[in-house]
């Protein structure tokens, strides 16, 4: 098209105005921007008139209205079925989180792990984590999600729980049962000294760290942080004379009194988005590794550091920068993939608020599109949290 | 040809390293093929010849970054075997520059000159400084001290390698083909600071093609073909009467342009 | 050491073997499994664990499994009960698609590996005409699966299964393939408006959960449409699917286009050509071939996503497979089901990234000669 332009434009002695760089940028902008109103235009007219029809109410007053049908999974938040939808977006917001953090904190350990032990010298641990990773990454993450919930649901019915350790922790097809902690007077003691040795830790990373400068003298900061961050809420413990009851589950009839239950829909997710993704990140981690050049570690070497050390200060330093990137947006796709609860029941905001709220007030449009906003906030955060990591430890080149 | 060797030996009768009938194999390729060598304290010995001959092998079992399968290896009266303390003393007291430079991206020129001073030799920050201060101007760059290596030019890095080796004080140092990344304008600065560093009596062991380089300051010139040291010698009778056939090839062909 | 060995005269010395333990199969296994102790305890650890898995899996897949037998009741050796599979294998592979038409998807598959073929491997005698049936496949397939013209229609409501997953497959990376082209060209404009309007879809579709974006194509595209307009439910799904991956399509695509050197963009302005010739002479080929490992990629992230769908009540393996589940004579077979489609899953994607990593090791000895 625009070589056809040229040439009349050549003919006519090149001063048509559709030459013209700057107004041919325009005129292609005026067009799209008129292209896409008409568009929206017709769809808004079209959706006005579709609503209208169909009798759907809009406006976003379902909010406040009573939903009317319980949720299974409420940790934190109350919720009855007298509550309201908005109340249902957070008892589903909530429960997206939970299960993201969580998934999120599980894949890491594990990935980390996973991706260390891919590059193992040890042929036949490299080998094993291989086919581990490349048999999860290559199964859809749905079809995981309703494995382990067949799994689980699977187990032996109530009366036929599993029980474990003298009976403290049963296993059947609704659930895990753990004895609920009942934590009595002095056990605040227990975090105030967590939040001491944390704070104590803090410190005294940064005094070994002045303390090095000064006089050269290394401290094995690492392990003493460990050590004082655990044991410091031991010894309040201990010293408060284990001020923590636990509430046993007991089997009454058909089901269990006291105790708390974790739910065959949470673990079955959970499983699934922390394996899946586990097995993303230690590719991640492998690869970050393995970007920094044998070279680099032979300098280290040379120079005299000891394995160790060459992990801490030269190959680690170079391989977080290649590999946060990457794990961050692993961290977007596994809050995102968590909205696959939907398909066993996990109450998130989608299966929640996007599914039966959704249905029950056919308010597609509003409900989607707060549903949606929800998502693309959390991504908003993440990678602005990316942007803000990455220009802080670029590489400083010619 | 008058002789160019411009130095004053600092040779002495001590012993720095000592190699006795090394073998090395990758797989079944057999890289060195008993290898002895006696290196006195003070010595420069540059070792030259066609690549794939095991130069940089030879110079890297010295430092254990590659293990040797058969021979002894005696650096500084410790023997380099699996023992990791020998390791980390041998490494110590050896200074090594890469044909790369393999400078720390991530750490700028003073870090990189600092970061074993404080976590070897256990130094202040204040006095590792003052040390890679020195050793930078030394190498004629000490403003360049709080760039990082991504912002130096390929001379001022190998410069820098040469400063960040010496900050752990070696009483050897090792040199694996410092100027052949470099472009042509930059070899110079290099070599003037190898020079300079050869006349303060430091114990080196450079493969290098440099030849220019082995007739000013090495004491002794080897030449390695197949895994083999062919042929060694002083410089002068190295490059005007060698003995073997190969290194007359070697020489005629590097010597040509 | 060295005194007991043979002098040789300087250059004469033999290649000689390397000595016992220290190359060949000894060597291998000293090395890569009993280097030091900790290394050998984990070889140990590791062998114990393999054995208790596989020894599991074996017994439960194979050994311990039924596979002849009419019902559930046949199944008694304690492990897997493949009859399910076997009953509904069909279901598994057409949905319902009318037993008389099998021949149909069956020559639909065949074309579509024939049309694959010159696209992935690029050594073809006369690819060219081979890449024109390629284009043209898509409407062949069209015509061949939904039938008209003296063949039998069969509703898009009855297809299912494998065919109904490759459909959505093949339609979603073919329909995103040029959207995502414009759009990564969008995105690299210097027209604001554009550039803004292709970033802000990107963004937007990269920020959501596909699930979202299918709940949106099944729930609010019938309010777009006006009246008497009607998308059938896979045609929504097609259309959901297509647009999320486009816009991952796009972000490949524009990785590619940045990994051309800016040389190119000048020489091709330099020899005047237009902003369209440019792009599609020499700038689009070269990116489009560094992609294709990315452009692979991304379709076994959609082949994995299309089962999705089976939540918006379209029968794909999965939901084949939980139609199966919920089967009164199957019941309690989950697991077995679920497996089986993991198989079929597993088998395309692991073969799909074995292919996309070769290619990538060949463009990379490529561009390194």
């Amino acid at each position: 098209m625009s070589a056809e332009t040229a040439q009349n434009a050549r003919r006519s002695g090149g001063a048509s105005l559709f030459t013209d760089q700057r107004f041919r940028s325009l005129f292609y902008q005026a067009l799209v921007v008129g292209l896409l109103g008409a568009f929206i235009v017709f769809i808004v007219f079209n959706t006005a008139q579709n609503i209208e029809k169909r009798g759907i109410q809009t406006g976003f007053d379902f909010l406040s209205a009573p939903a009317g049908y319980d949720i299974a999974i409420s940790p934190f938040i109350e919720y009855t079925a007298q509550h309201s939808h908005g109340r249902v977006f957070l008892v589903g917001l909530f429960n997206t989180l939970l299960v993201s953090a969580l998934g999120i904190i599980a894949a890491t350990i594990l990935g980390v792990f996973l991706g260390v032990l891919r590059l193992s010298p040890n042929w036949l641990v490299s080998r094993v984590v291989y086919c581990y990773v490349e048999m999860t990454r290559n199964v859809p993450l749905l079809l995981q999600i309703l494995l382990w919930y067949a799994i689980f649901l699977g187990l032996p019915s109530v009366k036929q729980s599993m029980s474990f350790f003298n009976d403290t922790f049963f296993l059947n097809q609704r659930g895990l049962i753990l004895p609920e902690p009942l934590p009595s007077d002095g056990f605040m003691w227990v975090p105030i000294a967590l939040i001491i040795g944390l704070v104590a830790s803090f410190i005294f990373a940064k005094w070994a760290h002045k303390t090095q400068d000064a006089t050269g003298k290394i401290y094995p900061v690492f392990l003493i942080n460990t050590a004082m961050i655990l044991g410091l809420p031991i010894l309040a413990f201990a010293a408060m004379g284990f001020p923590l009851d636990f509430a046993y589950a007991e089997l009454k009839g058909f089901n269990f009194k006291g105790g708390m239950t974790i739910k065959p829909e949470f673990t079955a997710l959970w499983f699934a988005l922390s394996l899946y993704t586990a097995a993303f990140i230690s590719e991640t981690v492998r690869a970050g590794i393995q970007s920094v050049s044998h070279g680099q570690t032979e300098a280290s070497e040379a120079l005299g550091l000891r394995p160790s050390w060459t992990m801490r200060l030269v190959v680690l330093p170079q391989a977080l920068r290649v590999i946060i990137p990457p794990m961050t947006s692993q961290y977007l796709n596994l809050t995102k993939n968590s909205s696959l609860a939907v398909a066993i029941g996990y109450p998130d905001i989608v299966q929640s608020f996007g599914g039966v709220t959704l249905n029950q007030t056919g308010q597609a449009i509003e409900v989607i599109f707060i549903t949606m906003l929800v998502y693309l906030t959390i991504s908003l955060v993440i990678s602005s949290f990316m942007n803000w990591y990455n220009n802080r430890v670029r590489l400083v080149e010619r | 040809m008058s002789n160019a060797n411009t130095n004053t030996s600092k040779k002495t009768d001590e012993v720095a390293i000592q190699l006795n009938g090394v073998h090395k194999w990758y797989g079944q390729f057999h890289v060195l093929k008993d290898i002895n060598l006696t290196v006195q304290r003070g010595e420069r010995i540059v070792i030259c010849g066609p690549s794939g001959s095991g130069k940089s092998t030879l110079i890297r079992c010295i430092n254990r970054l590659e293990e040797h399968q058969q021979g002894d290896i005696i650096v500084d009266n410790i023997e380099l075997t699996g023992n990791l303390k020998h390791i980390d003393a041998i490494r110590r007291e050896v200074g090594m520059c890469f044909q790369h430079f393999n400078l720390f991206p991530h750490l700028t020129v003073l870090e990189n000159c600092t970061l074993a001073p404080i976590w070897v030799r256990k130094m202040p920050k204040k006095e590792a400084e003052e040390i890679a201060m020195h050793y930078l101007e030394r190498v004629k760059i000490p403003d360049q001290a709080l760039k990082f290596p991504g912002q130096l030019s390929g001379g001022q890095q190998q410069r820098v390698a040469i400063a960040r080796s010496l900050c752990m004080n070696p009483r050897i140092m090792l040199f694996d083909e410092p100027t052949s990344a470099l472009d042509p304008e930059m070899i110079a600065e290099v070599l003037d600071t190898m020079i300079e560093l050869a006349h303060t009596g430091m114990t080196m062991i450079c493969v290098t093609h440099e030849m220019g380089f082995a007739r000013k300051v090495a004491d002794r010139v080897i030449f390695m073909d197949g895994g083999e040291i062919i042929e060694e010698n002083v410089p002068e009778e190295f490059f005007n009467n060698p003995q073997s056939d190969r290194t007359q090839k070697f020489l005629s062909q590097i010597l040509a342009h | 050491m060295s005194l007991t060995e043979q002098q040789y005269a300087p250059g004469e010395h033999p290649d000689l073997p390397a000595p016992l333990g220290e190359a060949g199969l000894i060597a291998w296994f000293k090395k890569r499994l009993f280097s030091s102790i900790g290394n050998t305890i984990l070889t140990i650890i590791t062998l114990y664990f393999l054995y208790d898995v596989l020894s599991t899996v074996i017994f439960w897949t194979l050994t311990g499994a039924t596979f002849v037998g009419e019902t559930k009741a046949d199944c008694t050796l304690g492990g897997a009960c493949w009859l399910v599979i076997g009953d509904r294998f069909h279901q598994f592979m057409y949905g319902l698609y009318p037993k008389t038409e099998y021949w149909r998807p069956n020559l639909t598959f065949v074309l579509m590996i024939l049309a694959i073929i010159p696209v992935l491997f690029d050594k073809i005698p006369h690819r060219g005409k081979f890449l024109l049936f390629s284009t043209l496949f898509p409407f062949i397939a069209f015509f061949l699966l939904s039938g008209g013209l003296g063949m039998e229609t069969v509703d898009s409501s009855d297809w299912g299964g494998l065919l109904l997953t490759l459909v959505l497959g093949v339609t979603g990376i073919v329909a995103s393939f040029p959207i995502g082209i414009v759009l990564a060209l969008g995105r690299r404009s210097n027209m604001p408006i554009v550039r803004t309007l292709c970033v802000c879809f990107i963004e937007f579709v990269r920020g959501v959960p596909l699930i979202t974006i299918l709940f949106m194509a099944s729930n609010m595209l019938p309010l777009f449409l006006p009246e008497g307009v009607n998308f059938d439910k896979l045609l929504r799904a097609l259309i959901g699917v297509a647009l999320f991956s486009s816009a991952y399509m796009a972000e490949v695509i524009r990785g590619g286009l940045q990994a051309i050197p800016k040389g190119q963009f000048e020489g091709a302005d330099a020899m005047g050509l237009s902003y369209w010739q440019s792009m599609r002479l020499i700038i689009l080929p070269q990116a489009l071939r560094i992609v294709i490992p990315g452009i692979v990629n991304t379709f076994i992230g959609l082949y994995k996503d299309t089962t999705l769908v089976s939540i918006i009540g379209l029968f794909d393996l999965i939901g084949i497979g939980q139609v199966a589940v919920a089967d009164v004579k199957w019941r309690g077979l989950a697991p077995e089901t679920y497996v089986f489609i993991a198989l079929l899953f597993f088998i395309s994607c692991f073969s799909m990234s074995r292919y996309s990593l070769w290619l990538e090791n060949k463009l990379h000895t490529g561009h390194k000669r």
